[in-house]
């Protein structure tokens, strides 16, 4: 029975020493370590938070990204497809101005070559004149005689002339 | 493969042969082979003792006397070591008692020549080991409280790591859960409770000097563990809770000519604490019993011949083995049964309507 009738001395010390273990202990030891860990556990829910954040951003940025060079892609055929166009109108307008000129030229050519065929024949008709007036000066010094079967030829071959080139 | 099943032969021959050679040395060399005083032993173990018996070497006997302090009501304090008092010696009027009433304890011859017990405060091996262990507790505590102090936002590895998970499991898990809402006020206690009942069940297994004590196998100190529950469950208990017990919800007449309710739920609140006393207290003395006995069993069979007692140390090895698993189990299990029970009473006490 001695077993289960606590002994005073034992009990005094134990009361005393679980007294002072539970007083240091509740003041320096469990608080301490429970605050630190929820401390901590509060520090690694804040960086996961933030970097959950930064992920969220970086994911705003790649898309904005994405969007702005679809973007320029888009700029870029559209501006491909206008310089296209744009050529294709240029070659068609120096294709036009081209054939214009060339019309104008072979116009300016043409009427040219008419004038100065126009100044020929004045000329060569001027020079037959003159050429037919010295034949037949040497004619009528040569033959006076004859001078009506004379003219009758030369009128005859003036208008022969004149009409052939008219 | 065969290499390593050799090995394992031969560390388990060896170990047979010292088992059969250890307790054919112990009996040739006792003074009365054959003779051993089984109960006197477990029970010399299980009671507190004034002096810390560590061995006997050649027949010497290596022990720590220790200081007896002591009032007697006539001289007032007196101290001195317990040595004074080994074999039945007289000290100071003071001597160890050899049978009645106080048999084991100091008592005192007073001046009429009559044996009285003086209030003896003597610093047991109970005691010693209790220090010992609040020493080792403090130690370990405040070493892991300063490692956070110095590393702020750091996961602890190694034994501050341990010690994080066994602290925030029976806060979060055992304290939390048994008390609710209000757990903050009663977590330091608790926590405080379970560790202190771990060191000294885990100390007290270790067979050798610095361990051994059976301070957790001992009434008083489960005593006070208990009280100091029935403390934090009474003294912050809530209105509700003392209407439950002194006028429950039963039928009038359990209640009022004669107050057959509130008597039983007013002695629930003594037997609580009181199961929780004798619990812890009968499962480590019983271990300690269970294992000392089965080591005497060498001793006993020691005077049965060869063979049997050689057979007979084999099976008390591994029972032994077997019992030391066993109760590294129950020391951390009452711990944790101790801590949670208290819990729950405590958040018994704080019912809300």
């Amino acid at each position: 029975m001695s077993l289960l009738t606590p002994d005073a001395g034992l009990l005094f010390w134990m009361i005393l020493s679980f007294g002072i273990v539970f007083v240091i202990l509740s003041k320096y030891g469990f608080p301490v370590i429970i605050k630190a860990v929820e401390q901590r556990k509060e520090y690694i829910d804040q960086s996961l938070e933030s970097a959950r954040q930064a992920n969220e951003q970086l994911a705003g940025i790649q898309a904005e990204s994405e969007k702005i060079l679809a973007q320029a892609r888009e700029q870029q055929n559209e501006i491909l497809k206008q310089a296209l166009v744009e050529k294709e109108q240029i070659i068609s307008e120096a294709h036009q101005k081209a054939s214009a000129e060339a019309h104008l030229q072979v116009e300016e050519a043409t009427r040219h070559i008419r004038e100065e065929k126009e100044k020929a024949i004045r000329e060569v008709r001027t020079e037959i004149a003159d050429l037919s007036v010295a034949i037949a000066e040497k004619v009528m010094k040569e033959k006076i005689s004859r001078t009506d079967e004379q003219e009758k030829i030369i009128n005859g071959l003036l208008d022969n002339v004149s009409f052939s080139k008219s | 493969m065969n290499r390593i099943k050799n090995k394992y032969l031969f560390w388990f021959t060896f170990l047979l042969l010292a088992c059969i050679g250890a307790p054919i040395n112990a009996a040739t060399t006792g003074d009365e082979p054959g003779k051993v005083d089984v109960q006197d032993i477990v029970f010399s173990h299980i009671r507190d003792a004034y002096t810390w018996h560590i061995t006997e070497w050649n027949g010497k006997e290596i022990s720590i006397p220790l200081p007896v302090l002591v009032r007697s009501e006539e001289r007032g304090w007196d101290m001195f070591l317990s040595s004074h008092l080994h074999h039945g010696n007289v000290h100071h009027n003071y001597y160890v008692a050899g049978e009645g009433e106080h048999a084991g304890k100091v008592v005192e011859k007073n001046s009429r020549g009559e044996e009285v017990k003086p209030l003896d405060l003597s610093l047991t091996k109970n005691a010693v080991g209790l220090l010992l262990s609040c020493g080792i507790l403090l130690f370990i505590v405040l070493r892991t409280a300063r490692w956070y102090k110095k590393h702020p936002y750091e996961a602890p590895g190694g034994f501050t790591g341990l010690m994080e998970m066994a602290v925030m499991y029976i806060n979060e898990g055992v304290v939390k859960e048994g008390i609710g809402k209000e757990y903050k006020p009663f977590s330091s206690y608790l926590l405080t409770v379970f560790f202190f009942i771990l060191i000294n069940n885990l100390i007290g297994i270790i067979p050798i000097f610095p361990g051994g004590a059976n301070v957790t196998g001992n009434i008083a100190v489960t005593a006070v563990l208990a009280g100091c529950t029935f403390l934090a469950v009474n003294l912050f208990a809530t209105k509700e809770y003392w209407k439950e017990i002194f006028w429950p919800n039963a039928p009038l007449f359990l209640k009022l000519p004669l107050p057959i309710m509130p008597f039983v739920e007013f002695f629930g609140i003594l037997t609580k604490p009181f199961a929780l006393m004798i619990r812890l207290f009968a499962n480590i003395m019983a271990g300690h019993t269970i294992i000392l006995a089965l080591t005497c069993l060498i001793f006993i069979t020691a005077s049965m011949g060869v063979a049997i007692n050689g057979t007979m140390t084999v099976v008390s090895v591994l029972f032994t083995v077997f019992m030391n698993c066993l109760e590294l189990l129950v020391a951390c299990l009452q711990a944790y049964i101790f801590t949670l029970l208290s819990a729950n009473y405590i958040g018994l006490a704080k019912v809300r309507e």
